[in-house]
């Protein structure tokens, strides 16, 4: 099994559209379990998750993986905040990371039936995967997301807008994930969430790092006024 | 008024009797039509898929110039075709001039434009919709292109379908380069333009009536055959 960790970003800064996103930041992602990334709307919890997958470009900096990033990246997965249903059935939004990592088709096709099981969607394995309710489609997100095993995940605020039983239906799953030793960074600015699943916190804010630290002592006294302000759900300005 | 009507009689009765003429008039208009589109369909369905997919220099313009061309005059096409496939032309020695080929080829070039530009759309706003997933699940460059041409498929249809309707009703090319010849490049758009000319006029209505009988039974069957429907959320 690849090692995902650590990850180390020396200056790294983003830029869209002339406006600096994030950075530049110097952080070291080196705790296994899950991360959780903390900030307020604006903070750059996404774009840093999107820069680690690749689907954002540093502007400055650069970023340090212990192995090829290539070969890392194949072995990632994320989740996005709003799912992205492929225009094809549920069971077919669950074969298709198997046939692009090239399983056949058979095998796909029973690992994709168990893991419908496992999510008690087995009944929908046909339906148009567009059809699902927001959080039936944001479960089946979450399942693809780990149904070729992946040892990164990057979740962005996977139970934004989801209700209490959807999300404890996904903060399950993500448990039993982490057990099973797959390393993830989990976006969010939903604090009593941060505080059921992670292990490590990091707290953006405007984009730099405010601090980073075990969630534990992160959650018994932040070491920053930022981190007291945002924990005491004071307005960050 | 009564025009229409007597049209409508002719067109009833040529539909009835099974008059073999309008049978394999008919049938030379769906073959040429269809393999046009087909034709057309593989240089345009990934072509779209890359205009949709990729950055690359030019691209901008090669969008505008395939929209632009959607206007396509088809006569200058037919003349553009018959200079290419006439004797002293550089494909003359192929002899496909005043045959059905000829016909195919110069409605392919009138409709590949047209189906690029409106599968492309179809294709960008699906492409923007998959974009980071696909890169994350890390489909390659071919995986991403099959998978936008078969999720896209719906919109693709609708394209190829817009391609045919303007092919079967195309008469000004087909005209130039196929020649109106009795039982060889006659369809149904040139023997109306012959029976209109010869001021028969019934007949001509009667067979512009079957032209859109066949458009329709055409466009309905591919419908319901896709299913587009089935699974609309309202």
């Amino acid at each position: 099994m690849v090692a995902h960790l650590p990850i180390l970003l020396h200056g790294v800064s983003v830029h869209r559209a002339g406006h600096n996103v994030i950075g530049p930041l110097n952080l070291a992602i080196t705790h296994p379990g899950m991360t959780a990334v903390l900030g307020p709307n604006g903070a750059g919890k996404t774009t840093l998750l999107r820069l680690l997958h690749g689907l954002e470009r540093a502007r400055s900096g650069h970023i340090d993986w212990p192995a090829d990033p290539a070969t890392l990246r194949s072995a990632q997965a994320f989740v996005f905040q709003r799912p992205v249903m492929m225009r094809r059935s549920v069971l077919e939004n669950l074969i298709y990371p198997l046939r692009i990592k090239g399983s056949t088709r058979d095998a796909a096709k029973k690992q994709a039936q168990t893991v419908l099981k496992d999510i008690d969607m087995a009944e929908k394995s046909k339906l148009d995967a567009t059809l699902l309710s927001i959080g039936e489609q944001q479960r089946l997100a979450v399942a693809r997301a780990f149904i070729a095993k992946p040892g990164l995940v990057f979740l962005d605020e996977p139970c934004a807008s989801l209700d209490g039983a959807t999300t404890y239906q996904i903060e399950t799953l993500l448990r039993q994930k982490r057990d099973a030793g797959v390393v993830s960074l989990l976006s969010t600015h939903d604090l009593a969430q941060a505080r059921r699943l992670a292990d490590w916190v990091i707290l953006l804010h405007k984009g730099k790092l405010i601090e980073t630290a075990p969630a534990a002592q992160f959650f018994a006294g932040p070491a920053t006024q930022i981190g007291r302000d945002f924990l005491e759900g004071r307005l960050l300005l | 008024m009564i025009a229409l009507w007597d049209g409508l009689r002719a067109g009833f009765w040529l539909i009835w009797t099974a008059d073999a003429e309008l049978i394999e008039i008919s049938l030379r208009s769906l073959f040429v039509s269809i393999s046009a589109v087909a034709l057309a369909s593989l240089l345009a369905l990934p072509c779209a898929a890359l205009l949709a997919l990729e950055r690359f220099r030019f691209r901008r313009m090669i969008i505008a110039s395939l929209n632009a061309l959607m206007g396509l005059p088809p006569v200058v096409v037919g003349l553009f075709v018959y200079l290419l496939l006439s004797r002293s032309g550089p494909f003359g020695v192929l002899g496909l001039l005043y045959t059905p080929w000829a016909m195919i080829l110069a409605q392919a070039v009138i409709l590949m434009p047209l189906i690029a530009s409106i599968a492309h759309q179809h294709l960008r706003d699906l492409w923007a919709e998959y974009r980071d997933l696909l890169i994350s699940l890390g489909a390659s460059r071919g995986q991403r292109i099959r998978t936008l041409l078969w999720d896209g498929r719906r919109g693709e249809l609708t394209a190829c379908l817009a391609g045919f309707g303007r092919g079967i009703g195309e008469v000004g090319a087909v005209m130039i380069v196929g020649g109106n010849i009795e039982q060889a490049t006659r369809v149904l758009t040139t023997a109306i333009a012959l029976e209109t000319g010869k001021g028969d006029f019934a007949l001509a209505l009667g067979l512009g009536f079957v032209l859109i009988f066949i458009s329709l039974t055409v466009s309905f069957a591919v419908h319901i055959l896709a299913r587009t429907e089935r699974s609309a959320r309202w």
